[in-house]
């Protein structure tokens, strides 16, 4: 009989335990997603086929994966770090748009020396992102307006905000769709596929992230308050601040996501009018934090699997004719299963009422 | 836990508020608007959000919150309009999008409760599942992604009631329904046996334990009917008003409506009359967008913002004086 070690059993025990939540979710929300092909009649086998061979099957593949989780990686922090704090930081959606057209104003409208100017663009990105998160977190503290409501609203703000710079002020003069591409000169370097040196710079800002949680007292006081407010308050943690903290790093990491999308992605560099290359990236962080249990390292390889979804889910879509945004239902029936606490308790008392029947 | 019914805790601000919508009426009719076609559309958008607001208030009094409206708003869409094409009646696509969300609703109630989940974190779950899930069924019913237009026929007419001074209104009969379920919802809460036992749930789960009552049935009852309110409002949306269905479709209006419960304070009517403010606030934005001489001058892309800006300003004002039930988001386990 399969013997699952018990929740708190050391550090090996609770690691072995949390990466088997997350692949038992995982499972349940490919499982999910079979089903709902098989209601419509889809050809299961080939489709998964498809998908997972599309993402993982050659090099060029995973390298288009990696590419598809450099953003994910950014936007699943921002949501990670903040609930390290407590809070449900769902706006790196709206961050990551402001990310995105700072890129675009540094990136294609000034002319500067070539590492200079990414680096530039890629700071102001980060500066727009920390910014578009301010407001939620100031009326959480001085409001108790509650975090969720208060930056999907801001989401929507950033989502016109942008298109309206892309379609006025910004737009390409040769294709009036887009804003105008990134120069030469502040883009990053193309790896292979459509991955560039951005990613590299991502993972060392994720390790970053980890250092800084784990190894710092700002990092420690976050941590506190999201463990417990009472006991950090009588700690003489400020509460406020970390709230602010927390929400500045999740901008900062939004704002390269979107950053990302423009001068760290072939071959259009730019956005268009539609955000397509953006959309849903920063939602889609939410399930890539919860998959990697909202550690930095966790995300880093939720990202990796979940961009190879996003990427194996075109395959998916030309072999199988399934849509890939099938793809976005899996990742919410995933993030359902790891809400509900009792999952793995209950798989683990169907096993053992098994057993029992077995013994008897 | 005794709370004066009907009387918003507020009444001075809903006047405030009726004050700023008569002296915008008044602006816009004197910029050359013509005031009852505003009423209608602030109407129309506010009868989604009343429905699943007024749910929403009834499920949070019970002790659960839940950040999945938008979630159930896609899916009962869609299934309302498939259903309505299938029996080639509006009316009825948008009792069976009701009937899904309550489907959802009683899932998201049983994880609430047996399964003690997180949340908010299941309710954003659900956004993101139904999001991707909406342009799935689009493709694997309609073949065709992105968008559905429907037969013209199955849009549920509307009846014309005539108003004081001359003029008449046309208003959707689920507009009414949905004022009518408000009063009703309002008397189930204050004056019912049902309605003491949901905000008891809500408010001390352990009495209600000791009463001999469960809690969790309680709960999960209460989850059903937020979601198959919220659902009729998610059907309605196609079948009553857009008369299509988009990817965009939802827009954040569940979250605005999740605001108008917490203006309300937790009170049904107080939670109509902020879905009504809401609503208007957007039926302005509709009607400005298409009215000659203003479409020029300003971009819609900034008067498409104002329903959101409007919403965290709202909350700003309000959001810190609201108090709520004491197991709010809390599952009841037995000490």
């Amino acid at each position: 009989m399969v013997q699952l070690p018990p929740l708190t059993s050391g550090k090996a025990g609770k690691l072995f335990s949390r990466v088997a939540e997350s692949l038992l979710a995982v499972a349940v929300g490919l499982l999910g997603g079979a089903i709902l092909m098989l209601l419509y009649g889809y050809d299961v086998p080939t489709a998964y086929r498809a998908l997972f061979l599309g993402a993982f099957g050659d090099l060029s593949g995973f390298l288009e994966t990696l590419a598809f989780a450099t953003p994910l990686i950014m936007t699943g922090l921002t949501f990670g770090v903040a609930l390290r704090s407590g809070l449900f930081n769902v706006g790196a959606e709206g961050q990551m748009y402001m990310g995105a057209i700072g890129a675009v104003i540094i990136g294609g409208r000034l002319s500067l020396p070539p590492i200079l100017h990414v680096i530039l663009a890629t700071i102001f990105a980060m500066v727009l992102g920390a910014l578009w998160s301010l407001p939620a977190a100031l009326l959480k503290i001085s409001r108790g307006v509650h975090e969720v409501v208060s930056t999907i609203m801001l989401n929507w703000v950033s989502f016109w905000l942008v298109t309206y710079l892309i379609t006025y002020q910004l737009a390409d003069p040769a294709r009036a769709e887009r804003a105008v591409p990134a120069q030469e000169t502040a883009r990053y370097i193309v790896i292979g596929s459509s991955l560039t040196t951005v990613f590299p710079v991502v993972i060392a800002v994720a390790l970053a992230i980890y250092f800084i949680l784990w190894r710092t007292t700002i990092g420690y006081e976050l941590r506190i308050v999201g463990y417990n407010q009472d006991a950090a308050r009588y700690a003489g943690i400020s509460i406020p601040r970390s709230f602010i903290i927390s929400f500045i790093i999740g901008g900062v990491m939004a704002g390269l996501a979107g950053a990302s999308q423009v001068i760290g992605r072939p071959p259009h560099w730019t956005v268009f009018a539609t955000m397509g290359n953006l959309i849903n990236l920063g939602f889609e962080g939410i399930g890539v934090s919860l998959i990697g249990r909202n550690h930095p390292i966790g995300i880093i390889f939720a990202s990796i699997f979940y961009g190879g979804l996003l990427h194996g889910g075109r395959f998916m879509e030309f072999e199988a004719g399934v849509a890939s945004e099938l793809v976005r239902a899996i990742n919410g029936i995933i993030i359902i299963a790891l809400a509900v606490p009792g999952a793995l308790e209950i798989v683990r008392r169907i096993l053992r009422r098994r057993e029992t029947v077995h013994g008897t | 836990m005794a709370r004066k019914p009907f009387v918003g805790r507020r009444p001075f601000w809903l006047i405030v508020g009726s004050a700023a919508i008569a002296i915008t009426i008044y602006g816009l009719y004197l910029a050359g608007m013509r005031p009852a076609r505003l009423i209608e559309s602030g109407l129309l958008a506010m009868t989604p959000l009343a429905l699943a607001a007024v749910g929403e208030v009834i499920n949070e009094r019970s002790g659960q919150i839940n950040i999945g409206i938008e979630g159930i708003f896609l899916i009962s869409a869609v299934a309302g309009v498939y259903w309505a094409e299938v029996s080639n009646s509006g009316l009825l696509g948008v009792i069976v999008g009701g009937a899904f969300g309550g489907m959802v609703g009683a899932i998201l109630g049983l994880l609430n409760t047996y399964g003690r989940a997180e949340q908010v974190i299941a309710g954003m779950a659900l956004n993101i599942m139904a999001s991707g899930l909406f342009q799935y069924l689009l493709m694997a019913i309609w073949a065709f992604p992105g968008i559905h237009i429907f037969p013209r026929q199955l849009v549920i007419p509307r009846v014309t009631i005539p108003i004081p001074g001359g003029g008449e209104l046309a208003i959707s009969p689920i507009t009414l329904a949905a004022i009518a379920i408000t009063i009703l919802a309002t008397l189930m809460l204050y004056r019912t046996l049902l309605g003491l036992r949901i905000r008891a749930a809500g408010e001390k789960p352990e009495a209600v334990d000791v009463a001999g009552l469960s809690v969790n049935r309680i709960r999960i009852l209460s989850s059903i009917l937020a979601g198959f309110l919220a659902g009729l409002g998610g059907a309605f949306m196609p079948l009553g008003w857009f008369g299509g269905l988009v990817k965009e479709i939802t827009a954040g209006r569940g979250f605005i409506a999740l605001a108008a419960v917490v203006f309300s304070g937790l009170n049904p009517m107080t939670a109509l009359a902020a879905t009504f403010i809401f609503g208007f606030a957007e039926g302005v934005a509709f009607t400005v967008v298409v009215t000659p001489g203003v479409k020029e001058a300003v971009p819609f892309h900034f008067i498409q913002m104002i329903p959101y800006i409007l919403t965290i300003a709202i909350l700003a004002i309000f959001a810190a004086s609201r108090r709520f039930p004491r197991a709010l988001g809390k599952p009841y386990v037995r000490e």
